[in-house]
This record gives structure tokens, C-alpha cells and sequence, in this order.
């Protein structure tokens, strides 16, 4: 971001940074940059808390006023993500007894996650599937963890969006079934070690590693501090 | 503290630098036109969907704000995304210091790259599509641009 930053500038526009990786700031130089040590995915701090969000970009802005450049200063107030803390959610029942267990999880969340679709108005599902879709999507996933040949079991598109269309659908299911705005991360930790699917796409990841799908798959099907080891409690 | 060991393994890529820092002194702020231009790979076309490597941009009507994020990394929140589309995009932030006189105006139009890039020389974003961005925005009489990562 830091070298777009200069090329607007270079273009004729003023431009200040939000940063979140420090020593990528440092090595781009962008003309101005406020560096926020802030959940990834939250440059402006704490959604839903305009006050802070106006704190931050008083401070962005008023990197205007230097006179040269490179500009980089810190943010005062650090925030942490909440990944060691996840999510404490109860997935209600659901009567889908034919189905494996991991698709009828996430068919009894389909209603509820509607209802954060419902109040929010967005959604970051449908890389490669609707939210419809993603409990058969499951299954298919769980038939590549117990050994099936990944090519083979109809996957609709890549696994990396596929697990993605999932992990998401739980993640915002998962704001239906918790008070108040969650920390970042504790719904990705409640999913990966909490959830049916989330025991499913780490146990397929192993699969796909096995079956040599390629490291594009296997790194980024999740997060890369999710993925761990069966029986290990620490990231790798 | 996943975001720690996230950092810990980004801080070692390689950047892409000038040899000068380009340097443009705007006007006082309660006169600047201000647009947003965010790395999160949004979208007004509800596609959730966007290909590592894309180095193209979409523009961004600031007056629709239903903003599809499609960003092809997993290693970052986006449940604080799905509440507020403010932690990413702060137009109504940006509306507020508007009407308070802090800034001139909002622009009508923002703009959205996708961050994470596999070839951090950015050439298509540096001779292409970064100047592409730029003429729309000035086209627009932006002044001031706040860039906004994932």
C-alpha cells in the first residue's frame, strides 16, 4: 500500500496512510503514514465505536501539516486480536439425521446466518458458492478428510475459496449467536477449533497436503496461525 | 495473538520504494476534497470474489455504500467488516468532518485495490493501474486521499 500511496502522489494528490505492518511502511516510504497497531482487517480500530474511528483519522490527517517526507508515526493505543479466546457460541439443533453431521451443523446455521445477513446487509460469501450451498460443500469436504481422492468428489471450484465461502458463513453465523461486536479473530478460532466443519477443513487440509494438491490449496485454506497438527493444541 | 506471528512473517517481504519520496502540499484541510482508496479488494457488484495477483482496481460510488469486500487472504478479521463497513471504508466518518467544516467535501467517488500482492515490485499498479486510479480521483478534484489496508 505504500507504494500506491506514492504513486498518487506522484500523480498529483495528497495521500496519508493507515499502516498495519510497520516494516512494510518502512521499506515503502510512502509520503505519510499513521502506523496502527490494530486487528488485521480493522485499520480504523473498533467497529461500530465512531468516536475512536474519528480519533483515528484526527491523527491521520493531521499528518498533513508536516512540511517533508517520509512521514511514520504510531498510533498511541495499541489493540490486540482476541484469537486465543474464541467465540462462545451454541449452535442450535437441527433434525438432520441422514445428512453427515458436519452438513447438518452448518444446514441448522443457514437461518441463523440469514439473520446477520439480514441486519448487517453484507456478506463475504460466494467466492465460489452461495451461502445455500455451502452445507453440501461441507460434505464434500469431509469425504476428502476420510481419504477420498480431492480431484474426484465434485468440488464446484478452487478449495482455497471453497473453504474460504465456508469459514466465512460460520464466522457471520456466528454474530447472530453472540451479544455485542466480537473481538477480532474469536469467531475464526471458535469456527476452526469449535465447529464439525471446522474440524472438517482442518482434517481436509491434511488430505489435500497428502494428496499434493499443491501449496497454493493447503496455505490458504485457513488462516495460518489455524493451522495445527491432529492432537497438537500450539500453532505450527 | 494471531495478528503477532501474522506481522512477524509479512515484516520480511520484500517493498517497492522510490528513489524520491513524491511530496504534494495540499491545501488546508477544510478546503480539501477527500476520497478514500482502500486495499481490501472491495466491490459494488456483489462479487465476494478477488484473484490473487489481480492488480486492477474498481471505482467506488460513495453515494450506493452496498460494498462487497472480496479480498482472497484468510489471515485477517472480517467479522469487524460485516458490522461496520466503517472500520475499512469511513465514509460516514468522512460525512461527519464534512459537516463539521474539519474537511471541504467527500468525494463522489473512491477507489479499491486489492493489498497482499504476490509481485511487490507492483509494476502493473505503478505504470497502469495506479495512474489509471489517480486520473479518475482527479477527475473527481480530490485533493487528499486516505489509503486504508486489511
Amino acid at each position: 500500500m505504500g507504494t500506491l500511496a506514492s504513486v498518487l502522489e506522484q500523480s498529483g494528490i495528497a495521500t496519508v496512510a493507515i499502516s498495519i505492518i510497520r516494516e512494510q511502511i518502512e521499506a515503502t516510504q510512502p509520503p505519510r503514514a499513521l502506523h496502527c497497531e490494530f486487528p488485521l482487517g480493522r485499520p480504523l480500530g473498533k467497529p461500530g465505536d465512531s468516536k475512536f474511528q474519528q480519533q483515528v483519522l484526527d491523527a491521520a490527517f493531521d499528518l498533513l501539516n508536516a512540511e517533508s517526507g517520509p512521514v511514520l508515526v504510531d498510533y498511541p493505543e495499541e489493540i490486540s486480536d482476541d484469537a486465543d479466546a474464541p467465540l462462545s457460541c451454541t449452535i442450535p439443533p437441527a433434525d438432520h439425521s441422514d445428512k453427515h453431521p458436519a452438513e447438518a451443523e452448518a444446514l441448522g446455521l443457514l437461518p441463523i446466518w440469514r439473520r446477520t445477513y439480514e441486519k448487517y446487509g453484507r456478506t463475504t460469501v460466494g467466492k465460489a458458492v452461495t451461502p445455500e450451498q455451502v452445507p453440501e460443500i461441507v460434505t464434500l469436504f469431509a469425504r476428502i478428510a476420510d481419504g477420498e481422492d480431492w480431484t474426484s468428489v465434485g468440488l464446484p471450484g478452487d478449495p482455497t475459496k471453497l473453504g474460504a465461502d465456508i469459514k466465512n458463513f460460520y464466522e457471520e453465523a456466528s454474530l447472530s449467536l453472540s451479544e455485542g461486536v466480537p473481538g477480532a479473530r474469536q469467531a475464526e478460532t471458535w469456527f476452526v477449533t469449535q465447529t464439525k466443519a471446522g474440524d472438517v477443513i482442518q482434517r481436509a487440509r491434511i488430505a489435500l497436503e497428502k494428496q499434493e494438491a499443491g501449496s497454493y490449496f493447503t496455505t490458504y485454506i485457513l488462516p495460518l496461525t489455524q493451522v495445527r497438527e491432529p492432537g497438537s493444541d500450539t500453532d505450527e | 495473538m494471531s495478528d503477532k506471528v501474522v506481522r512477524k512473517l509479512l515484516s520480511r517481504l520484500e517493498g517497492y520504494s522510490f528513489d524520491e519520496v513524491p511530496w504534494v502540499s495540499p491545501k488546508p484541510l477544510s478546503e480539501c476534497r477527500v476520497a478514500v482508496v482502500t486495499t481490501a479488494g472491495l466491490n459494488q457488484e456483489g462479487n465476494a470474489d478477488w484473484n490473487p495477483g489481480d492488480q486492477g482496481f474498481t471505482v467506488l460510488s460513495g453515494e450506493e455504500r452496498n460494498f462487497t469486500l472480496g479480498h482472497f487472504s484468510p489471515n485477517f478479521d472480517r467479522t469487524g467488516w460485516i458490522v461496520d463497513s466503517n472500520i475499512v471504508i469511513p465514509l460516514d466518518r468522512l460525512d461527519e468532518m464534512a459537516a463539521e467544516g474539519k474537511i471541504g467535501s467527500v468525494a463522489k467517488t473512491h477507489i479499491s485495490f486489492m493489498g497482499a500482492q504476490p509481485d511487490h515490485t507492483l509494476e502493473t499498479i505503478r505504470l497502469d493501474t495506479g495512474p489509471a486510479a489517480a486520473k479518475i480521483l482527479l477527475e473527481d478534484e480530490v485533493d487528499v486521499v486516505l489509503l486504508t489496508p486489511v
